[in-house]
């Protein structure tokens, strides 16, 4: 019996459609390879297997009685435990919300199941999608598998490591300062954080609402176009979400990138970078400009502010909306409360850890009377700095590319402070900040087998030109058919 | 208070001296010039949308009420809002 585990999106869709495999079969291979492996991997949280081969048995059903099955019939998908499920435990990776069962899907679970994906089950992530490491989850630690000593990256680590290690097709993350890009890149996978505005968040545990965003993690970027056409598109749920039309993502990979003009902007090579990641970004340009490219030196001179800008922003709208947990309306209730504020403080208290904490007190001092101005309208206004910056960048260049991080993958417990956590972010934050699109694409593995992320950004809206620059940097320097080996 | 959080005393402690930290690598904004720059609120230029005013399909109250800790028919049960005492 051949694996399943390891085709693409793409090969899945088309081999079920075809009748060369079972959806069944599909989803058992992954539920077997999960029951193997994720012991020592711990990137799931909960696997649905009952109601996955429900749903795969249903697929099979339709194809043989020659009824559509949809773009991702028969796809055996994880996603983030901040996407809501119904009747499938959602916790955010917090201990304030173990044992909720959501009543309703989330508008993106709605489509996956639409498209006549399965889903497997909910993957890890640091608790409430704070944190770069996944370290920060209330309920286990996931492991990297290129290097089971080191982390997957945060805040979608369960989903970059479920996606590396062969344990489900693809996944879907949400990014809000680099939380699909960054565990993406330290995974050696694809991950692709839409424009803000094109997915709907309706369902989605909110963190930052003027910043956070659902996208695909995936091991091609065919795949994450072929989910980022299922997924986009107006929800009338999300007052955020845009009326614009949504691209047959999959068409932008033509493999031609003539003429393509590619800014490079020096910030992002001034800042302490890795002698390695400097290197396989250097052959990535290298290999754009051999294929083509017009490689274009440019400034975005606000990039320093975009750390400082990110944990005013980010903390203070988490603070507010966080404030839903409150151990009345659902979630778990502290025992033996005395009053009503009592019953708040405590249950908050003992529900969230100490990274939620943090940014909870950080925002609230934020947002405080007389402080508003000197720290949440200036951050505010830094952000239109920052995306000024993007508009001069995009009048000379059709995409930015950067490393996705200074750094590949660290070890656990290596970062002592909070500020040492929030610096792993500092190339991915902006890109939130300006609401645009990026994405991290694989481009090579250091000389410990780890692997290394080259970020694209692109203008509003044009999530194409990152899939078609993407898909040319996959198929010049990406890993092949290198798998991880930190797993069995 | 204002965050609604209970924390301990060495826990208080502890976040002062990080909150400390973190805000005083947040100084170096108030160099930045943003006078006249208008704060950001969305990548694309939109409005926020209102949808139209009317009754459609929604959740029952029993299955949005699923999930509170505690309830009573369609009423979450609260302990007493002024005072000290318990109401259930």
């Amino acid at each position: 019996m051949s694996t399943t585990e390891w085709l693409s999106v793409a090969e899945t869709v088309q081999k079920v459609a075809t009748g060369e495999l079972t959806a069944v079969r599909v989803v058992d291979n992954y539920l077997a390879r999960i029951t193997n492996v994720d012991r020592e991997l711990g990137a799931y949280l909960v696997v649905d297997s009952g109601d996955a081969r429900t749903h795969a048995q249903e697929i099979d059903r339709k194809r043989a009685a020659n009824q559509p099955i949809g773009p991702l019939g028969g796809v055996p998908i994880a996603l983030k435990d901040v996407l809501v499920t119904k009747g499938l435990a959602t916790t955010a990776g917090s201990k304030i919300l173990e044992g909720w069962i959501p009543p309703y899907d989330a508008a993106v679970v709605e489509r996956l199941r639409a498209a006549g994906a399965i889903i497997l089950g909910k993957v890890n992530c640091d608790e409430f999608a704070m944190g770069s490491s996944t370290e920060r989850s209330a309920y286990k630690r996931t492991k990297n598998p290129w290097d089971t000593s080191r982390v997957p990256g945060g805040s979608s680590g369960g989903s970059s490591a479920a996606v590396a290690a062969g344990l489900c097709a693809a996944s879907l993350g949400t990014d809000t300062g680099g939380s699909i890009r960054q565990p993406a890149a330290f995974c050696g996978v694809v991950g692709l954080k839409p424009t803000y505005g094109r997915v709907s968040r309706w369902g989605v545990v909110a963190f930052a609402s003027s910043l956070d965003q659902v996208g695909p993690l995936t091991r091609t970027v065919r795949d994450a176009a072929l989910l980022l056409e299922v997924i986009a598109g107006l929800d009338p749920r999300d007052s955020t979400s845009l009326d614009q039309p949504v691209p047959k993502y999959t068409d932008a990979i033509t493999g031609d990138v003539n003429g393509l003009r590619v800014g490079i902007p020096h910030e992002y090579f001034n800042a302490t970078i890795d002698d390695e990641v400097r290197a396989a970004i250097e052959k990535t340009k290298l290999a754009l400009v051999e294929r083509g490219a017009v490689l274009v030196d440019i400034s975005l001179p606000n990039t320093a502010h975009a750390l400082p800008a990110y944990y005013i922003v980010a903390p203070a709208e988490a603070s507010s909306n966080l404030a839903r947990y409150d151990g009345i309306r659902f979630g778990k209730a502290a025992a033996g409360a005395k009053n009503l504020m009592d019953l708040y403080m405590r249950s908050r208290g003992a529900g969230f850890g100490p990274e939620v904490k943090r940014r909870i007190m950080l925002g609230a001092y934020a947002l405080r009377s007389g402080y508003y101005e000197a720290y949440y309208k200036k951050a505010q206004q830094i952000r239109t700095l920052i995306k000024r910056d993007f508009d001069t960048a995009f009048q000379h260049v059709d995409v930015v590319l950067t490393p996705t991080t200074p750094t590949a993958a660290f070890r656990f417990g290596s970062k002592a402070t909070p500020l040492d956590m929030y610096l792993a972010d500092i190339f991915t934050l902006s890109c939130n900040l300006a609401g645009i699109p990026g994405m991290s694409v694989p481009c090579g593995l250091t000389v410990d087998g780890l692997p290394i992320g080259a970020q694209l950004l692109g203008r509003p809206l044009d999530e194409a030109t990152l899939i078609r620059t993407g898909a040319v940097i996959e198929a010049a320097v990406g890993l092949g058919a290198r798998r991880p080996g930190g797993i069995s | 208070m204002l965050a609604r959080l209970h924390l301990e005393p060495d826990e208080a402690l502890r976040l002062q001296d990080e909150l400390g930290k973190i805000l005083d690598h947040f100084l170096a904004l108030a160099t930045v010039d943003t006078d006249g720059i208008p704060p950001m609120t969305h990548a694309v230029p939109m409005d926020l949308r209102l949808r139209d005013d009317e009754p459609g399909p929604s959740l029952p109250a029993a299955e949005a009420l699923k999930g509170a800790p505690a309830r009573e028919g369609d009423l979450f049960i609260v302990p007493a809002i002024i005072g000290g005492g318990r109401e259930s």
